[in-house]
């Protein structure tokens, strides 16, 4: 082919590129801007009488904590046992569910799975973890087992299990098989040439997909707490309503949770650094 | 035109390179070569810029490069291009796309995000990989080509840079001795045509013996040799490469000997 007609239809090829490309982008602001317009149609209020007022609650509970700064270091050692009722909630759940999302996501992984028939039924069980939403599920356990921690962290752990399955799955899915084909070569069992030939390669992204996971979990577990199962979610939810003049509580627990975020994300790094780079020398 | 003085790159205590200095007049091909570690790489990499020199001057028609910060050193990096072992191509884009990323330092983000090229630049692009006989591949993904077609692709975006210098580490390093070759004579080739400047790291003796004007031997992170490819003896290259009397560049050469008794010897010896 002479450079003439490469030239011709490389320039032909550009011109249809940017046609879809800019079809697609006219599409996509059309749906935005309908859709928008859905919604607010739709909305008992509504978004442009109502957006005014969005600053509302934060500027009052802002100026009712400084009013009463004195209070919040008594407030947040009151509140102290909640958080780590909150705290252990969501480490058991994580845990938990993070040694099912293991066992899930192998079973789930093409390549890798022991019955590769059962990787569909894998991923289905899988889904069906994290379409259920943990608020249901905890519900429906303190109807039955009464209030307190243990509803909540089964429902988290059943959410975080669906969830690691499927990351943990897609993280076992880039493993380089070569190791694996190695071990396999010496006469390995399955489990041998998992321990060690897929673990070792996913641990650090197991292990940052497992702790931020946990920063989820410590929201998810305060949130149950609204529905009675105990920790610094029901503290909170008791200090936000309005007009009691509780600001103040809400603020020092909203501090507190913002203070854990922050030292798990810390420690998670330092944790992670270490398991990838090696201990300092 | 290029002049380095006391060039020195520290890792932690351990200088890669250290204190080197050499002056190239004119569009010559010069040939680095020395063993792993000996710092070529880095020496390399400190005149683009990807790595920052620790103390020295780079200089340039007389500006010091190795200084440049920000948009200045971006600026330079357009006009000194680099060839990499590993191509460093973007696997998923198309190669005239590859080609193009050449003059990225003169584009906007959001011409780059929307894939916008001026039709001119396209066509100087589609010219440049016709000149080295690869046009016909210019609509396939770079990741989708072999790896002597990819580092011509690399070679590629480097003229689309319209550089003064052009730096190839280990430019053939990754390929078949065909491949290599056909590599190595392009090089030479633009080398040659355009009056380009060409720095490259090489690790074979006779690869260094066929394309340079002149090649500089690097030990420990210093120059060692620094003189005519025809002074490279067996006993200079020991002395480049630290290795004792049982060195013998043959033995893993590519190139094919009209005489080959030693090799079966050896083979006989191995066996033995």
């Amino acid at each position: 082919m002479a450079l003439a007609d490469i030239q011709h239809d490389y320039l032909a090829l550009t011109r249809r590129r940017r046609i879809y490309g800019g079809l697609l982008v006219v599409i996509f602001v059309a749906m935005m801007v309908s859709g928008f317009r859905v919604a607010d149609a739709r909305n008992a209020g509504g978004f442009w009488q109502g957006l005014h007022q969005v600053g509302d609650f934060p500027a009052a509970l802002v100026s009712e904590a400084f009013e009463k700064s004195a209070n919040l270091p008594g407030h947040m050692i009151r509140a102290l046992p909640a958080l780590v009722e909150t705290l252990n909630i969501a480490l058991v759940a994580t845990l938990l569910g993070c040694i099912a999302g293991t066992a899930l996501s192998l079973a789930a992984t093409r390549g890798l799975a022991r019955w590769p028939r059962l990787v569909p039924v894998a991923r289905r069980v899988s889904d069906v973890c994290r379409a259920i939403p943990e608020i249901v599920i905890a519900l429906v356990l303190i109807f039955i087992l009464g209030g307190g921690p243990v509803p909540a962290v089964i429902a988290i752990a059943i959410h975080t299990a669906g969830a690691m399955g499927k990351l943990f799955s897609e993280v076992n899915e880039n493993v380089d098989l070569k190791p694996v084909e190695g071990l396999a070569s010496v006469g390995a069992t399955w489990s041998q040439r998992i321990w060690l030939g897929v673990f070792p390669q996913v641990a650090p992204n197991y292990l940052s997909y497992g702790l931020l996971r946990l920063e989820v979990n410590i929201r998810a577990s305060a949130i149950l707490g609204f529905v009675g199962a105990g920790g610094i979610g029901y503290e909170l939810r008791n200090a936000m309503t309005f007009g009691q003049g509780k600001f103040d509580q809400a603020a020092a627990i909203f501090l507190l949770l913002f203070a854990t975020i922050v030292v798990v994300d810390q420690i998670s790094g330092l944790v992670r650094n270490r398991l990838t780079h090696g201990a300092p020398a | 035109m290029l002049d380095i003085r006391d060039a020195t790159r520290i890792f932690g205590r351990k200088a890669a390179v250290d204190h080197v200095s050499f002056r190239i007049d004119g569009p010559a091909f010069v040939g680095i070569i020395g063993r792993s570690g000996a710092g070529k790489s880095t020496l390399l990499r400190m005149m683009n810029g990807l790595t920052p020199a620790t103390s020295g001057r780079i200089l340039v028609e007389g500006r010091d490069v190795a200084s440049l910060t920000g948009a200045a050193a971006r600026q330079w990096q357009s006009q000194c291009a680099m060839i990499f072992q590993q191509f460093n191509l973007v696997p998923r884009m198309d190669v005239v796309s590859n080609v193009l990323h050449g003059i990225l330092n003169r584009r906007g983000t959001l011409q780059t995000v929307l894939n916008l090229w001026p039709r001119a630049d396209i066509v100087r692009a589609l010219e440049i990989l016709d000149r080295l006989g690869i046009a016909e591949q210019a609509p396939k993904r770079a990741e989708a080509l072999s790896g002597g077609q990819q580092q011509r692709v690399a070679i590629a975006r480097a003229l689309m840079q319209d550089p003064r210098i052009i730096l190839a580490d280990e430019p053939i390093a990754s390929l078949d001795p065909m491949n290599a070759q056909i590599v190595m004579d392009t090089l030479r080739r633009i080398n040659v045509e355009d009056g380009r400047m060409v720095i490259a790291n090489l690790h074979t003796l006779d690869t260094a013996r066929r394309y340079c004007d002149r090649v500089i031997g690097m030990r420990d992170g210093r120059v060692v040799f620094d003189g005519l490819p025809s002074q490279l003896t067996t006993g200079v290259a020991r002395d480049i490469y630290g290795a004792d009397a049982d060195f013998n560049e043959s033995a893993t050469s590519t190139a094919i000997p009209t005489d080959t008794s030693a090799d079966v010897e050896y083979a006989a010896r191995m066996l033995a």
